[in-house]
């Protein structure tokens, strides 16, 4: 079912917050990976704030949706989902990066509440995601687990060797999304490691491609998320062409804005494009 | 050394991992056989310098390092000398098998570079700190393993590494390290420890960092205290300078070992085990990561925090120089 205006309208107006508390939360940690945190944010805007069957005053709850942040070097872009969400003091955002702080680059299970797993050596969600959901069949338990990774980050083996073990055991309820920004950390990722063709690679692996034109469109990958939600006979994974930095004008789809620090004038540019941004988003869809 | 001789003019602004990718670079252009390679870390490990050079000489396997580390052995199975580069829990963990099975193992002539080692990249938390390394490629047989104190030494290990034919492991840092010595002229000898201080009270034996932390707590010692601390820069692990260890038992009886490693298995075990079995007794010290996965934060808080930096080690230094070991014979009340 489309997203409705008004639900559209909150949504898009979440994102919009989110990826300003981004910037701030950059600024606070002294630099951060900001091109993949803003990539990602729509998506992540979608599965906390729609999708995910998730108790914020239970972060432990046996039964919640899990998510798997694979590409771990984000925690900048995700700690504020989790705080604006209600799971952590806000103020907490503002210590990221700081010693003794709860929160660093690379997020610690053990620290972050509403976090599932620790990551940020890539390519191990795949394989925490597979447990995860294997472990839910032998408990009859329902919840999904959502996995975010990234196209770079896709050249890692694991990655594949959790992907063959899902489609062998029809695990439905594990689901794949593919930041596809097209950029890594050395270059392009067709510059520095080919992956195309990157949807037949899936399919010949068993699973269900959904291909989202524009990974940054709430409308398109609300739609993608239904159907996966909703596959019954093999496994989806949701490979999303997104741009890195996106909504922020002047590090939109640069790879050398993958780790970046801004200085206060930098920040106000950051706030005014992003304003820009939504707003032009809005234009377009209302 | 032969062919290198950096001094701190053209190398101040250089950070260490800037001079080992000049020093390949002088290594590749000397000698064609001298390739590297990369896990989409060119730019964070600075071999990119060489790729910068000679292009088709780099080779970026993307973001993989099991590939990563089974590729150099198989350029090495033909006769290359590929240079390896990644962050340190990457290169020894997450490959370590290709490095057990295919590089040591087999004796193959790679080089390990690893950069952001020990708590060198604080902020980054556990998933990028690596404090097991050089417990575990000490444990690889054929394996050399090296810890320099900071760039100078750096270039002197890349270029020793060369030298030497089979696997060799250096860790280094990311960023800048408090810069020990000012040129690469000061006797660099793979296996030999270097003497820092002279002294005769006690000894601080230590790696990496933790060098410049041991001569200025030793500078502090002499000064305020009036202790002579012998410190050794200890740059290789292994094999460990056995000559240079047991007559720092002989001569001072006390020995402290401080490394940015968990105290299990790295420099202090090294230490530990050649004391050990030379049946001298010795009060004996280890400092570095005690045990556990470490708390975020900037290096220097964080040596700081689990006392390894120049005041933990003074206070070590002090405790152990209050101990009364030699008069104790009485064991019953301690066991
Ligand atoms: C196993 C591992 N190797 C290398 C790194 C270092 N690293 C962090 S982010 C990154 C690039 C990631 O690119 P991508 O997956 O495309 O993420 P995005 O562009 O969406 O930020 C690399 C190489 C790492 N964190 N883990």
């Amino acid at each position: 079912m489309p997203l409705q205006k008004e639900e559209y309208l909150r949504l898009e107006q979440k994102a919009r917050d989110l990826r300003k508390l981004i910037i701030n939360t950059v600024v606070w940690a002294g630099s951060g990976h900001v091109g993949g945190s803003l990539s990602a944010i729509d998506m992540l805007t979608l599965l906390y704030h729609k999708y995910m069957n998730i108790d914020v005053a239970n972060p432990e709850w046996e039964d919640r949706d899990r998510f798997i942040l694979s590409k771990g070097h984000i925690g900048v872009g995700f700690a504020p989902v989790l705080a604006d969400k209600g799971f952590f003091p806000m103020e907490w955002l503002e210590t990221f990066n700081h010693t003794h702080s709860q929160l660093g680059m690379h997020l610690d299970k053990n620290k972050v509440p509403g976090l599932d797993a620790s990551s940020g050596s890539l390519g191990h969600g795949l394989p925490l995601a597979f447990g995860l959901a294997m472990s839910a069949r032998l408990k009859k338990q329902n919840f999904r687990t959502f996995c975010l990774i990234g196209d770079g980050e896709s050249n890692e083996g694991s990655n594949w060797e959790a992907a063959m073990a899902i489609a062998h055991y029809k695990l439905t309820s594990v689901i794949p999304i593919i930041d596809r920004n097209n950029c890594m950390m050395d270059g392009r990722t067709e510059e520095v490691m080919g992956l195309e063709p990157l949807d037949k690679k899936w399919e010949a692996f068993g699973f269900r491609v959904i291909n989202v034109k524009d990974g940054n469109d709430l409308n398109q990958l609300s739609d993608a998320l239904e159907t996966a939600m909703d596959s019954e006979d093999k496994p989806s994974v949701i490979i999303m062409q997104t741009k890195k930095g996106c909504g922020v004008a002047h590090i939109t789809d640069d790879y050398r804005y993958h780790y970046a620090g801004f200085d206060g004038e930098k920040q106000e540019q950051c706030m005014r494009e992003i304003d820009e941004y939504h707003d032009q988003r809005i234009g377009a869809e209302v | 050394m032969g062919g290198l001789n950096y001094t701190i003019l053209d190398t101040a602004k250089l950070s260490t991992a800037e001079l080992y990718g000049k020093t390949l670079c002088d290594l590749a252009e000397e000698h064609p056989e001298v390739v590297g390679l990369t896990a989409d870390l060119a730019k964070s490990t600075k071999i990119g310098v060489l790729g910068e050079k000679y292009p088709e000489r780099l080779i970026n396997v993307g973001i993989a390092e099991q590939n990563l580390l089974g590729a150099a052995a198989g350029m090495a199975l033909n006769g290359m000398v590929p240079f390896v580069s990644t962050f340190a829990v990457f290169m020894t963990m997450r490959a370590l098998d290709q490095v057990h099975t295919d590089i040591c193992y087999q004796n193959l002539n790679v080089k390990m570079i690893a950069t952001h080692g020990g708590l060198s990249f604080g902020q980054a938390g556990t998933t990028h700190h690596c404090t097991e390394d050089i417990s575990i490629m000490r444990s690889m047989a054929n394996c050399k393993v090296i810890i320099p104190a900071d760039g100078m030494e750096t270039a002197n290990a890349v270029q020793a590494a060369y030298e030497t034919p089979g696997p060799v492991y250096i860790r280094i840092n990311r960023g800048f390290d408090q810069k020990v010595y000012d040129n690469t002229e000061y006797g660099y000898e793979l296996g030999k420890a270097v003497q820092m201080h002279e002294g005769t009270d006690l000894t601080i034996i230590a790696c990496g960092s933790a060098v410049w932390s041991a001569r200025e707590a030793a500078k502090v010692l002499e000064s305020v205290d009036g202790v002579k601390a012998r410190v050794l820069n200890m740059h290789t692990i292994k094999p460990i300078d056995r000559e240079a260890i047991l007559k720092a038992v002989h001569d001072t009886r006390r020995i402290i070992t401080v490394e940015d490693h968990n105290v299990i298995g790295g420099l202090g075990s090294a230490v530990a085990e050649v004391m050990a079995e030379s049946g001298k007794a010795c009060a004996f010290k280890r400092l570095g990561v005690p045990d556990t996965f470490s708390i975020i934060g900037l290096h220097e808080d964080l040596m700081s925090h689990y006392g390894y930096d120049v005041n933990g080690i003074l206070a070590s230094a002090r405790e152990l120089m209050g101990a009364d070991f030699e008069e104790d014979d009485d064991w019953d009340d301690e066991i």
